[in-house]
């Protein structure tokens, strides 16, 4: 590569495992670029380096649920593939949920050596960056974003989609409520690519349940922080369900916002796609009763709770994980198995040929279970619902949610033939 | 539930509700602005700023001290307040013999360094701030569903407006103040000291900008943000009603704000820039604004 | 009024005779020189897509000091015209597939279109109204920019293609895009020193010293500034096009009123009025905001300390003050 910038560590990326960055401390980062950077750490290491980049929220409304966690979760699955012939750095930076701040750091990332990005919630910056990737032949690792798009319009042979997707949670929390009596719809609905993906799936299955959307409330995101003008046009139209597209604080923000002003007597709330970061930050009063959709849950089974327990000590706040950073656990994992069983060399230079390989191995890791990674990238895997446990439901701390039904993997994504992808031979 | 022009009663009152709402922080904030413009020919850009940091110190006063919402109502605006006065005898006062352009430039840099320290402090999203026990629940009125401190924001904001009109119109300092804004060096001839007078506008008209934030804290989640989301609607505000006028600034400011309310029931598409558009129609038709001289 | 107003920084023009070439003086024709030995030099040391930011931010600034400098308009909305021109080139390429030339004088149309219109309604004010008149303005824009489908809302145009320079040239390669990104910089910087030394450049002048006695000597002034708005904002619209080009991404980033307040900066801490100040102006700031990337919002805060110090104390920028030291006119 001819533009090489000497010495020096891509802009908007930091060392981890040295200091935590994040937002404080000029000292920090001095540090930081003294410790890594400025020329000092030629290519010492006789062995290859995979450099994983965790491009994530770290300052917004998803910085809880992704964020530093999905940084940690990363770290895991790093240091848990260590001793394979290769070396793993992971770095981080923040995108602050613009796709142009996005795709600029990922564009100098891959032209400077990253080899797999990994997170990226917001679908319109993992959009952009799917893009990208395809572009320089890297790998995309999706866990946070939700448009099922990326496995279906925007498809590619780079990108590989975890956790969840738009459709699965319409499928999970959607089609069970409209099930059971509300057939009658309003959203309210973030105003960007995930949003609409969110919205226009859950339709999709509202309707074929009978039911009917009655309206939707589109916002600016990330700017809104009052939610009151939509909720009052979500209560005039007579709705039996708020179906809330939207995510992280937002989420917890409609949902108390609701409450002030009384939708919660005549509504029931869909947090279409809620972790239990969001029950966490709303507390159990005011969150039972709420249903979910989640791949993961960190007292699922012995499995998870043995990765939860593995993996606190680097959370921020020794936080348990939730499923987009249980996600990114579970993709780098699997990224870092296919790098072995190919050869680092060999998986640094062809992009393409990682991912295949990704797709011909079986996933087996403690988060998920056992799953596979199908022709269009969707990683597929059960999915569960949930429901917010009662305050004397709970055992104790971060103990929230009951199961209440289990989708298998083959039915709870939506069919490869469906999608509209162009890998998928028919 | 009657309906109005077919449309529901509680979608319509509840806009015109929020619409009031948002009217109450727009004349608030353009009060000040105005207040601290006809004294100071400054344009403050830091306004939203300093509304933004009466709602944080109140979610500090709260977070560390423990000291709820109606302490901070008092406290916020005299801490921030404060902080305004330091900012003018530091840096704002050095500006008045040059152009006034200089003033909007210089504020604006201030902005952005109280926005940028504490978004680093505390992210992006926002902070909950819970509405005080007192103020909480909802009237159920048989039109709408009325969250109590929403009204109160609205009454609250009213009798401050009305307040500080009295003092500018009423009073012998008011009488000072509109004094020096026509001539300065003549007030300061009759020995009343200007430059003191001048420093403690703008921290008045800074007060007022943070005890709206105190108002907001828990209707918005506090957060950087908020500040700068708001203050461009208050400049379109201020110069529809005329950059000189107090009267002005809170009439517009409520009128806007039920304007806005009302395009959201009808044509809810438009509702963020319909104050916009009706800032060129009155440029256009009375360059000086609805209640200014020009 | 000459000593107190904002352009009081720049220094009186360089007599006839020390005029090298193109009205350039013999300081300016050196560093000009220099300029251009830096754009053929610097892709193959730096990192093209880096370079290529810089210059489209650059004549972003240069747009802007056209009007700030030498006609003393402060435009605080100059992000509408940047980021629709940003925005109408990408569709353009994107979506109606016209080949890049004319995506970005498309742009530059759309944007000159715009600032007609703004300009027309702005002009009858003068000073802070006039700036906060743009600042409105521009955030109209902007939401208009959130609600219009052709731009995709929050998600921005994406994957905007490169294409082939007049069907010919493909762009795809970084440094191809450079050398036409390099070529539209040095056309515009050429242009905007030519109209501000031309006879129509004099009366801007004229106009920033002294409008009323320019009206008595006959100018219509409105006609003056509104010209000189419209070149603005087609230039700056010419800036974000590319830009959006380079980067094959279009979003509300461009349009914020942010962005105002970046070009702004760029400007100030450059110098403003000057020619090569903008350039200087915004080859500091973009290349602090690349640097210190990682203490994300930190950098909001350096950006206002700039500002601040600028204004108290350092009202000529950088280049205004190497000028005055080497008692040149840069």
């Amino acid at each position: 590569m001819a533009t090489h910038q000497r010495g020096r560590l891509p802009a908007g990326a930091q060392l981890s495992g040295a200091l935590a960055l994040g937002r404080r401390g000029l000292l920090g980062a001095a540090g930081a670029l003294a410790a890594g950077g400025g020329g000092l750490t030629p290519a010492r290491a006789q062995a290859p380096t995979i450099r994983l980049g965790v491009l994530t929220d770290m300052s917004g409304p998803y910085r809880d649920p992704t964020g530093p966690g999905s940084v940690a979760c990363t770290q895991q699955a790093a240091a848990e593939m260590a001793n394979r012939g290769f070396a793993v750095e992971v770095i981080q930076a923040d995108h602050q949920n613009k796709p142009d701040v996005g795709a600029n750091i990922a564009r100098q990332w891959y032209d400077q050596g990253v080899d797999a990005i990994v997170d990226v919630p917001t679908s319109s910056v993992a959009l952009a960056i799917n893009g990208i990737a395809r572009e320089k032949n890297k790998v995309f690792l999706n866990s946070g974003a939700a448009s099922s798009d990326l496995t279906g319009s925007a498809c590619s042979p780079n990108t590989v989609h975890f956790t969840y997707d738009t459709y699965m949670l319409a499928k999970g929390t959607g089609a069970a409520l409209a099930r059971s009596g509300g057939d009658t719809w309003f959203f309210i609905t973030a105003d960007y690519a995930f949003g609409h993906a969110l919205q226009r799936d859950t339709s999709r299955f509202v309707e074929a349940a009978g039911g009917k959307v009655l309206g939707a409330a589109r916002y600016p995101f990330p700017a809104t922080t009052d939610f009151s003008a939509f909720l009052v046009q979500a209560q005039s139209s007579r709705a039996k369900v708020l179906g809330l597209a939207n995510a992280g604080t937002d989420t917890s923000t409609c949902i108390k916002q609701a409450r002030e002003f009384g939708l919660t007597r005549n509504m029931k709330i869909a947090g279409l796609l809620m972790s239990f970061m969001e029950v966490h930050s709303l507390g159990l009063p005011t969150a039972q009763g709420l249903l979910m959709t989640e791949p993961f849950y960190w007292d699922l089974n012995d499995r998870t709770r043995a990765f939860a327990e593995r993996v606190r000590p680097r959370m921020p706040g020794q936080a348990m994980p939730a499923q987009v950073q249980a996600g990114c656990y579970g993709v780098s994992l699997h990224y870092l198995k296919a790098v072995a069983d190919m050869g680092a060399a060999q998986a640094k230079a062809d992009g393409r040929a990682a991912v295949a390989r990704m797709k011909a191995m079986p996933t087996d890791d403690d988060a998920f279970g056992q799953g596979r990674v199908r022709e269009d990238g969707r990683k597929i895997h059960p999915s569960y619902l949930f429901e917010v446990k009662a305050p004397g439901e709970s055992r104790g701390p971060w103990d929230y949610l009951k199961i209440v039904a289990t989708t298998p993997a083959e039915e709870a994504f939506r069919p490869m033939a469906e999608g509209g992808c162009s890998l998928v031979r028919s | 539930m009657e309906d109005f022009f077919g449309i529901p009663a509680p979608l319509l009152f509840g806009q015109l509700l929020l619409g009031l709402i948002n009217g109450a922080f727009y004349a608030m904030l353009s009060l000040g602005l105005a207040v601290i413009f006809g004294l100071l020919n400054i344009v403050n850009m830091a306004h939203g700023a300093l509304f933004m940091m009466g709602a944080f110190v109140a979610w500090l006063l709260l977070d560390k001290l423990g000291l709820g919402y109606w302490w901070a109502l008092l406290l916020s605006p005299f801490i921030v307040g404060a902080f305004g006065v330091l900012l003018e005898k530091l840096f704002i006062s050095r500006l008045y013999k040059l152009d006034h352009l200089y003033g909007l430039l210089l504020t604006f840099g201030l902005a952005l360094v109280i926005e940028g320290v504490f978004r680093n402090e505390f992210g992006s999203s926002g902070l909950p701030y819970r509405i005080p026990p007192e103020l909480s629940g909802s009237w159920d009125l048989e039109f709408m569903f009325l969250p109590i401190y929403r009204a109160w924001v609205v009454a609250f904001a009213l009798v401050a407006c009305l307040a500080t009109w009295l003092v500018i119109e009423k009073t012998r300092l008011g009488a000072y103040l509109r004094a020096a804004t026509e001539n300065a060096p003549l007030v300061q001839a009759f020995g009343v000291n200007v430059p003191r007078m001048v420093t403690l506008t703008y921290g008045a008209g800074v007060a007022l900008a943070a005890l709206g934030g105190v108002l907001a804290a828990p209707i918005y989640s506090v957060n950087p943000q908020m500040g700068s989301n708001l203050i461009i609607v208050v400049f379109a505000v201020v110069v529809i009603g005329g950059m000189g006028s107090i009267l002005g600034a809170v009439l517009t400011g409520f009128g806007l704000g039920i304007v806005e309310g009302m395009t959201k029931v009808f044509y809810p598409e438009a509702s963020a820039t319909v104050i916009f558009v009706i800032m060129v129609i009155v440029l256009l038709a009375r360059p000086a604004g609805l209640f200014g001289r020009a | 009024m000459s000593d107190t107003a904002i352009t009081a920084g720049a220094l009186p023009a360089p007599k006839a005779e020390n005029a090298v070439a193109w009205g350039f003086s013999r300081a300016q024709f050196a560093a000009l020189t220099a300029m251009i030995v830096f754009l053929a030099v610097a892709p193959f040391v730096l990192y093209p897509v880096f370079i290529m930011k810089l210059l489209c931010f650059a004549l972003f600034a240069l747009a802007f000091n056209l009007l700030i400098g030498y006609v003393g308009l402060l435009s605080f909305g100059h992000a509408a015209y940047f980021g629709m021109g940003g925005y109408i080139a990408g569709y353009s390429a994107k979506a109606l597939g016209l080949s890049p030339e004319l995506a970005i004088l498309a742009g530059g149309i759309v944007a000159g279109v715009l600032g007609a219109a703004f300009g027309w309604v702005a002009i009858r004010r003068q000073g802070i109204y006039f700036a906060m008149i743009t600042l409105a303005l521009a955030q109209m824009v902007y939401f208009f920019c959130v609600q219009a489908p052709f731009t995709g809302g929050e998600d921005g145009i994406q994957a905007i293609p490169r294409g082939s320079l007049l069907g010919v040239v493909p762009l795809d390669r970084d440094m191809a895009m450079y050398w036409l990104v390099a070529g539209i910089f040095l056309g515009a910087f050429l242009l905007i020193h030519r109209i501000v030394h031309s006879p129509f450049g004099q009366v801007l002048k004229a106009i920033r010293e002294n409008e009323p006695r320019t009206i008595s000597l006959g100018y219509k002034t409105d006609h003056y500034k509104l010209v000189a708005f419209i070149l603005s904002t087609a230039l700056a619209g010419i800036a974000g096009a590319v830009k959006s080009l380079v980067f094959g991404i279009a979003t509300l980033t461009d349009v914020h009123w942010s962005m105002s307040g970046e070009v702004v900066l760029m400007t100030l801490v450059g110098g403003l009025g000057t020619t090569f100040g903008p350039v200087i102006g915004a080859a500091v700031i973009v290349t602090m905001q690349n640097y210190l990337a990682e203490l994300g919002a930190w950098v909001t805060v350096i950006q206002g300390v700039i500002f601040v110090a600028c204004v108290l104390a350092f009202r000529r920028g950088i280049i205004g003050e190497v000028g005055n030291l080497l008692k040149v006119k840069l």
